[in-house]
């Protein structure tokens, strides 16, 4: 990856930063915290890794994506309009009741879902059927699904990892975006899940760790994950919750939590001065 | 004596004769194909045939990704796994993104018998009718499903099926041309003008020796087979309630929530008049051999008879 596109990606996430701030305390309701620590595995893949096109958003050959972590859909929903799947406009409709931006994600009315989230542990069983189709079918593409680390307590992710692991879902990689935080606290607290590694290895899934903030790494992790044959791939995503909003990183009270007005403003001030940084660089 | 089979081996049988026709259709089980049938299928398409192991919410909701690639999955495994277990998979996974996803619960109702409680679902039918635009079947005869099957396999859209464990008659003459099987829309089995009895699954065969012996009493009794708990016909219920002015419902399931409320609730709201619920009087079930369970639980010809009678009280007070 050269530094022009790897200026370009950091650009458009710190956009997507400010747009998904911006949506959560539009509507005062939302989730911040996990979506801003997706944020950079979203905009690799969407920007970068996924074979896609927002102007053909139900080809049948495209590569899939499933946000199992329903919850950041303040992290996919500005991605997916950055990416041109619907206008920069409509976020401004995100959780209201005079549009169909829903707090979780919506196949049937958002462009560019392609699966309904939101209940937890859920996504990846999912993304494991679309990916035994594509094995059916013999398609060439991939399926992409992003869980939580604090998700990953779902007994439904390992009966799912199972699964990958027997049908030798080559063409399917996930991604646990490991912020270490869920609603009640640290997740090394509220339910001890480390170590994650041994656990999907154990699965019998090829493991990956990588900066989850780290787009040139992301982005050789995910073409890794393509040569690798007969297992599915995990990405162990090492994220600081709240990244790129000084007062929210590694902060499990901006779960689901908007900023005031006030917050809002340094938030502002925060990313814009970060975009302006990087468009100067 | 006519035919006797269990729903569940009609649908084994007809999916899995339905595998060549249809390229899209893949059956799933969670450990119970040899129990549901599902192996039929299996048999003869091993290749779109997914075994999920014990695990019906993974199956569930690997169903929904095939669902959203384009396939007809049907997963399929004892109804309180299915729509028990895995209910919040099927609503949140399924039925709200609108998948084309076929929830198959086998061994419903008290007919289970030896197993017991934990494994006689009384709950099914009431849990899947709950979820928004969720069709919801129970067809009483092999005939029958074979027709429910057929039908719901060109049907687009999320939808739960029960399947019974033992075997019973074929009542229906489907297959003699008696009807035309529409999903949606009941039966009329028996014509009668006093009282009719609205049933469900293997309630309908004892919901036709009921109206025998009423007949015998000089008492004229309609049955209704109910084959689409949802949406529910309510055209012939209201037609059954305006011309013999009373009401049984019964089903091999709890009186709450299921066929007796869906009838209730449409009576209430158009046309009331007297009415009995029989069924699972809202208490577990236990283990015994199906017979002596449906026996011990009032799922009985006489019982619906006696219901009938009761009904027949009411009506003739409400009269004067």
């Amino acid at each position: 990856m050269d530094q022009k596109e790897l200026k370009e990606l950091a650009v458009t996430a710190a956009k997507a930063r400010l747009l998904a701030v911006e949506a959560v305390h539009r509507c005062a309701s939302g989730h911040p915290g996990g979506s801003l620590s997706a944020l950079d595995v979203l905009t690799v893949l969407y920007f970068h890794t996924m074979n896609i096109d927002p102007t053909n958003p139900t080809d049948p050959d495209r590569d899939r994506f499933v946000m199992s972590k329903g919850h950041c859909t303040p992290a996919l929903y500005p991605t997916l309009a950055l990416r041109g799947y619907f206008p920069v406009e409509d976020l401004k409709l995100f959780r209201s009741i005079d549009g169909h931006m829903s707090g979780h994600p919506d196949m049937v009315h958002v462009k560019g879902v392609d699966m309904s989230t939101g209940s937890l542990g859920q996504g990846i069983s999912a993304a494991v059927g679309m990916a035994i189709a594509g094995k059916m079918d013999e398609k060439a593409y991939r399926v992409y699904a992003v869980l939580g680390d604090g998700e990953i307590e779902e007994g439904q992710v390992w009966e799912a990892a199972m699964a990958a692991a027997k049908y030798k879902l080559d063409n399917l990689c996930a991604v646990v975006d490991v912020n270490g935080l869920q609603i009640d606290g640290r997740t090394a607290d509220v339910m001890p899940s480390e170590p994650l590694d041994a656990k999907f290895a154990a699965f019998n899934w090829n493991v990956i760790h990588v900066d989850g903030h780290d787009y040139a790494a992301l982005a050789a992790a995910f073409e890794v994950a393509k040569t690798v044959k007969g297992k599915p791939t995990v990405i162990l995503a090492k994220t600081i919750k709240g990244k790129g909003v000084s007062f929210m990183e590694d902060n499990a009270g901006w779960h689901g939590k908007a900023p005031n007005d006030e917050q809002m403003a340094q938030a502002r001030e925060e990313l814009e001065a970060k975009i302006k940084e990087l468009e100067a660089m | 004596m006519a035919e006797k089979i269990a729903t569940r081996e009609v649908f084994g049988k007809t999916i899995a004769a339905l595998s060549e026709e249809y390229p899209e259709l893949i059956v799933l089980d969670a450990d119970l194909a040899g129990a549901t049938k599902s192996a039929e299928f299996q048999k003869v398409c091993p290749e779109r045939f997914i075994d999920a192991g014990i695990a019906e919410a993974n199956m569930v909701g690997i169903s929904a990704g095939l669902a959203a690639c384009g396939k007809k999955p049907y997963c399929c495994s004892f109804a309180m796994f299915t729509a028990g277990r895995a209910y919040e998979q099927v609503r949140n996974s399924v039925a709200y993104p609108r998948l084309n996803v076929k929830v198959i619960g086998s061994h419903g109702g008290l007919s289970v018998g030896e197993d017991g409680a934990t494994h006689q679902c009384i709950e099914d039918l009431s849990l899947m009718r709950t979820i928004p635009g969720m069709m919801v079947l129970n067809p009483c005869d092999g005939p029958e499903m074979r027709a429910a099957v057929k039908a719901l396999v060109e049907y687009d859209g999320p939808a739960y099926m029960r399947l019974g464990r033992s075997a019973v008659e074929s009542v229906t003459g489907y297959e003699e041309g008696a009807y035309a099987f529409e999903l949606g829309k009941g039966v009329t089995l028996r014509d009668g003008s006093d009282v009719t009895i609205i049933a469900t699954g293997m309630m309908v065969q004892m919901a036709l020796k009921a109206a025998e012996m009423l007949e015998e009493k000089g008492i004229s009794v309609r049955v209704l087979d109910i084959h689409t708990i949802k949406p529910l016909d309510e055209d012939l219920v209201l037609k059954a309630a305006k011309e013999t002015g009373a009401i049984v419902t019964t089903e091999e399931h709890n009186i709450i929530g299921g066929l007796g409320s869906a009838v209730s609730e449409v009576l209430s709201e158009n046309y009331p008049v007297p009415m009995v619920r029989h069924g699972v009087q809202d208490e577990f079930g236990r283990s015994g051999s199906a017979a002596k369970v449906l026996e011990a639980y009032g799922l009985t010809s006489e019982k619906i008879a006696e219901c009938a009678e009761k009904v027949l009280e009411k009506k003739n007070v409400l009269k004067g």
